[in-house]
């Protein structure tokens, strides 16, 4: 190694350069070993994780499509005013023509009308119907009376506002339709009727049941992370053998195996039935409700409270408790005031784990859940495979993921992230 | 010191984890108020479990234990008013130092000016009054080592029981700490169970040191004693070093006998202290620190001659290791005094030692 | 069920024979699964590979997402099915969008075979330019033959919760619940859509379905009300009147048939843009809608051929040996109170009454 020497000003290596380049140097190659070591992992989690995560919030805004299917109406449209009384000009109309029956032979009009029902029902019908039709009709004279004769929709001005004020590239239609608000004819935001709110609803049950079902798993876990903490290996082996087998069943088979246990001509009841303790009439709805979710749930996640919890009471010694017994605290004292905030680090980690899996899950939920025990995921599953409404999906996913990160942050807040532990 | 009643006694105490082994057998002990005794021994020997038994984390299998004259086996720990310091400490890592030592006074309902006034009082003992509010993360070994005494005595127990307390020092802070922990015990007058496998701890800081092999009890004496007169050869072996000889019995003169070492390579007059007539078999014990180089010729009943192998250079003393009467193994401390002998490797001297240093034991092994 | 067992294994070997034999071309089929795929694979899959030794059918069972999934891989812009069986209101949809074919029908399919043209033929059935109508199907509801004293006769007693307790298996989208809710609040058969077509109409359905709505256990897949009745976990349940058959008179479950305010639906294929073996699909169609095949899938499923020349050609159950007439939606008998479902109008609402649907039931 260089030798270092005191001088006036700058102390350098023994080859005249300054120490601190020298130092520079030689942790740059370290810096460099560790990039390298982490690019794999970078690009892996860049490309599956972030570029996603990116794309869904740019989803749940885009409203491009608008401006494809409706490319001079957008145009046209931006001389007239939203509050105006009046509908639009014919020049607006004769664009209107012209690129829906573009649309329509393009077969892609329709699309927009399905965009456009989201913000107000009949979109689609009105899209459908004229489609059909418009195919047969050639460019007119008046293209307002046009329209009007092929749908009388298209003289209404609720049709002209709704065009008008989602004529723009991005909308905030999909987050307001997520938080169960529209955008009024005028374009105030309002909520929307009260049998059309959905999603409010789901997001205050999912919260509801992924509490529960964490506080659940806390207090089986608990007990169970206790005991194989403290017995001898061998033992503790077979219990995380037992804890882990729910990951080792196919979700199918599981969550069937809940059916026939859990249904009204099922194992449970039939059990209670034969002993007495329910009446055939008086069998319990134990699936298809949110009971069912709870319990199917709380078994998928039991693992991810315990083995935190085991991990983290598995480095507490003994120790701790004789001493508080030694200094004269009852068995419960030594627990309440010793033991359990050791595990909180467990518990936390443990529980941040089980609620954000529980508001994320969809597959039991669908099975098991019937109605009243679906969460918000699989609405969000809905409109991803089913409704084919992706924006929307985006901006349920999004108002969940920014759930989440508020919760990561209280706790940072509360027990502080350092303290967490998996294992 | 003693006071009429033991302050605790073991009676009679089996214990046995599996049903198949007893880890201790048939114990009996009596700890004076007031005393400094160190249970010493080997892993395994059953010294922790009476710790144990003592405190209430482990139940005795048969027998009893009296703390006070009363019989304490069905008390649970938190009611038997016993102080103890672990070997990792086990401060609590949640709370400040101070508040671990409040703890024990908390959960006796003392109230909060009585309650700060003792914690302020045990930091001061051990010298870390400035340092109530730092968790014990932020602290020295030594410094939570102290806390950990601290704590154990704010609630003025009759009895402190300490399971290996300084196990996690290094040696310098160990020998400190050891001074610390005495000056405390003679301060207040505390009685002190303590738990140790290191001879050298044990001989530092006891009143008596119970000597612990295989459940049982070798030996209970003042460290002075076991030192000087180990009863057996297992404590001759533990505590200090030790030069053995093995053989038979020859002559018995009362006082003293004649032995014969094995393979006929000499005999040896040794102190009678554990064999029985002529022809058994025992084992003779001599201090390495107890062997003259070059005696006066007659001075001592046993001399040989021996071959200087290596000498090791310890400052204080030269430790040199001899072949004598066929052992190789035979280490002479040789005291770096003004005259001492100067010796190279290689060269023969005579070397002698008086019977009384020399302790025919069991033949053990 | 043991010859059934063992066409299959023939129908396995032979078709393993045919892969080891020759390089091949696999046609991707998706339909509804369950006994009306193996309807199909025996009416027109076996006997075409027979034909083609040089092509392998593959089926798929996803028709209940069909729309959907096809929906999403024309956006993916990756198809990979070469025919899918739609409903008819499935099919006008894709259709206007543009996801599947037109069909110049007389072309493609073969004439009857006095020489009627197919698309006379197939007559008013053909409700899109994009779809080949195969055959009329019925939703209906079964029902528990054992546990009640007066059996259910009509759609209004499956609202009503005192005269017959239990719950409900219906099927979880708007139609034909939302009919069914309306004839069973007392709309005649002929005004239900006129009904319908109103806000106020709308609502009327939704609040009639309230009152069961604790009771209903929702399905998705064709097989789950089959399950749930054998299972006696619920005392309805709706379901495709082929199914029912099966269970009925096949299985031997103790379930009935309620043929009343049945919802006689049509079911074809269409052929998705960008189909991989347009050209093989094709020919397999032509294969496959003729006369006598379209009258063949009867002998295995109690769903009526929509072609007129094969309706007389209607025989007797291939393994059973009855006489399959009776057991279609079509016959006179069944037809009292059925009607008809109007394709067109659930085309122009289906996105808006499924989302009021969804809404409807996350209330809870």
């Amino acid at each position: 190694m260089a030798i270092a020497e005191a001088q006036n000003e700058v102390i350098t290596t023994a080859d005249g350069v300054p120490l601190k380049i020298s130092l520079k140097k030689a942790l740059w190659q370290r810096k460099k070993t560790a990039l390298l070591l982490v690019a794999p992992l970078f690009f892996f989690v860049l490309i599956t994780f972030l570029i996603p995560i990116f794309d869904m919030l740019l989803r749940s805004v885009d409203n491009s499509i608008v401006a494809e299917q409706f490319p001079t109406v957008v145009v046209e449209i931006r001389n007239w005013e939203l509050n105006s009384t009046e509908l639009p000009d014919e020049a607006t109309f004769q664009a209107l023509f012209k690129d829906f029956k573009a649309g329509a032979i393009e077969k892609t009009i329709s699309r927009l009308g399905r965009r456009l029902n989201y913000e107000l029902s009949g979109m689609s019908s009105l899209f459908r119907k004229t489609a059909r039709k418009i195919k047969k009709v050639e460019t007119p004279e008046s293209a307002t009376e046009t329209m009007i004769a092929l749908d009388k929709k298209w003289g209404k001005l609720e049709t002209w506002r709704l065009i008008k004020r989602e004529s723009g590239k991005y909308t905030s239609s999909y987050y307001l339709s997520a938080v169960d608000a529209k955008k009024t004819s005028d374009g105030s935001i309002s909520m929307k009727d009260e049998d059309r709110q959905i999603y409010l609803g789901l997001f205050w049950r999912t919260i509801k049941l992924s509490t529960a079902i964490t506080l659940l798993t806390i207090i089986l876990g608990y007990p169970i992370a206790y005991l194989m903490a403290t017995v001898k290996t061998k033992t503790s082996n077979l219990l995380i053998i037992l804890v882990l087998l729910p990951f080792w069943t196919s979700l199918l088979v599981r969550t069937s195996a809940w059916i026939a246990l859990l249904q009204k001509e099922g194992v449970i009841n039939d059990i209670l039935v034969a002993i007495g303790v329910l009446s055939d009439d008086g069998r319990l709805a134990m699936i298809h409700n949110e009971t069912g979710t709870i319990i199917a749930m709380t078994h998928i996640l039991l693992p991810f409270m315990v083995l935190p919890l085991f991990s983290v009471m598995k480095t507490i010694p003994p120790s701790y408790v004789r001493a508080a017994r030694s200094m004269g605290a009852t068995p419960f004292t030594a627990f309440r005031r010793v033991y359990l905030p050791n595990t909180i680090a467990g518990i936390g980690a443990g529980g941040i784990l089980v609620f954000i899996l529980a508001i994320g899950y969809y597959i039991t939920p669908a099975l098991v859940g019937g109605t009243k025990g679906t969460l918000i995921s699989n609405f969000i599953a809905h409109h991803i495979s089913s409704s084919l409404n992706w924006g929307l999906a985006a901006a349920l996913g999004a108002i969940l993921l920014a759930l989440v990160l508020i919760l990561y942050i209280l706790y940072d807040k509360i027990v502080g992230i350092s303290n967490m532990r998996l294992g | 010191m003693p006071g009429d009643t033991p302050l605790v006694q073991f009676v009679n105490i089996q214990k046995s984890y599996d049903g198949e082994i007893l880890v201790v057998k048939d114990l009996n002990l009596d700890v004076a108020e007031g005393e400094f005794l160190t249970m010493l021994g080997p892993s395994g020997s059953g010294k922790t479990t009476c710790l144990l038994m003592l405190a209430g984390f482990e139940p005795a299998t048969y027998g009893e234990i009296y703390l006070k004259g009363k019989a304490i086996n069905k008390v649970p720990p938190h009611k038997r008013g016993i102080g103890m310091v672990f070997q990792n400490y086990a401060l609590f890592p949640h709370m400040t130092v101070s508040e671990n030592l409040a703890f024990p006074l908390e959960v006796r309902n003392i109230d909060k000016s009585e309650r700060e006034t003792r914690v302020k009082r045990a930091l001061d003992m051990v010298q870390l009054g400035t340092f109530g509010d730092r968790r014990p993360a932020q602290l020295s070994g030594g410094q939570q080592q102290r806390v950990a005494v601290a704590r154990s005595l704010v609630f003025d127990p009759d009895l402190v029981l300490m399971d290996e307390p300084l196990g996690a020092l290094d040696k310098n802070l160990r020998e400190q700490m050891q001074y610390e922990i005495k000056h405390i015990h003679e301060n207040l007058g505390l009685t002190v169970v303590y738990v140790t496998h290191d001879q050298s701890e044990a001989l530092t800081m006891s009143n008596r040191i119970a000597v612990f092999d295989d459940g049982i009890i070798q030996q209970c004496a003042p460290p002075q004693v076991l030192y000087e007169e180990p009863d057996n050869a297992f404590c001759a072996n533990f505590i200090g070093e030790n030069n053995r000889f093995l053989g038979k019995v020859i002559e018995d003169y009362g006082d003293t006998v004649k032995v014969e070492i094995d393979n006929n390579a000499g005999t040896i007059i040794a102190k009678k202290v554990k064999v029985e007539g002529v022809g058994v078999r025992c084992t003779l014990s001599l201090r390495p620190e107890r062997v003259t180089v070059n005696p006066e010729p007659g001075a001592l009943p046993n001399i040989f001659s021996g071959v200087a192998e290596e000498l090791i250079y310890l400052g204080d003393h030269i430790r040199t290791r001899f072949t004598v009467c066929g052992h190789d193994d035979f280490i002479v401390k040789i005291p770096n005094s003004a005259d001492h002998a100067h010796l190279k490797q290689g060269d023969t001297v005579n070397i002698g030692w008086t019977a009384e240093d020399c302790r025919a034991l069991d033949p053990s092994d | 069920m043991n010859k059934i067992f063992k066409q299959a294994l023939l129908a396995v070997a032979t078709t393993t024979i045919v892969v080891a034999a020759q390089a091949e071309t696999t046609l991707v089929i998706v339909s509804w699964g369950g006994a009306y795929t193996m309807s199909q694979q025996r009416a027109y899959h076996d006997p075409y590979m027979a034909l083609n030794p040089d092509i392998k059918i593959v089926n798929d069972d996803s028709s209940s997402e069909g729309a959907s999934k096809l929906r999403a891989m024309v956006e993916a812009g990756n198809v990979t099915w070469d025919l899918l069986d739609a409903e008819a209101p499935a099919a006008i949809t894709l259709c206007d969008e543009g996801l599947v074919e037109e069909i110049d029908f007389d072309t493609v399919l073969d004439p009857a075979p006095d020489g009627t043209p197919a698309s006379v033929d197939f007559g008013e059935s053909i409700v899109s330019p994009c779809f080949i109508p195969q055959i009329a199907y019925s939703t209906t509801l079964g029902y528990r033959s054992d546990i009640f004293d007066v059996e259910p006769t009509k759609m209004a007693d499956l609202f009503d919760l005192k005269k017959f307790p239990g719950k409900r298996a219906l099927e979880k989208r708007p139609d034909p619940n939302l009919e069914w809710a309306l004839i069973a609040d007392g709309v005649p058969v002929k005004d239900v859509y006129k009904v319908l077509d109103t806000e106020a109409g709308v609502k009327r359905a939704f609040a009639k379905l309230d009152t069961i709505k604790d009771q209903v256990i929702w399905w998705t897949k064709g097989s789950q009300p089959m399950q749930l009745l054998s299972d006696g976990e619920v005392a309805f349940g709706s379901a495709y009147n082929g199914r029912l058959f099966q269970a009925i008179v096949v299985d031997k479950q103790p379930i009935k048939m309620l043929w009343d305010a049945q919802a006689i639906q049509l079911d074809g294929w269409v052929v998705p843009k960008g189909a991989p073996n347009k050209a093989e699909v094709m020919k397999y169609l032509r294969f496959a809608s003729d006369t006598q095949r379209n009258a063949d899938q009867a002998k295995y499923i109690s769903y009526g051929p929509l072609r007129a020349s094969s309706a007389k050609l209607v025989g007797k159950h291939a393994d059973l040996g009855i006489d399959m007439a009776p057991h279609m939606p079509t016959a006179p008998e069944n037809m009292k109170g059925a009607f008809f479902f109007d394709f067109l109008w659930w085309a122009d609402n289906k996105d808006d009454l499924t989302e009021r649907f969804e809404a409807w039931l996350a209330k809870g």
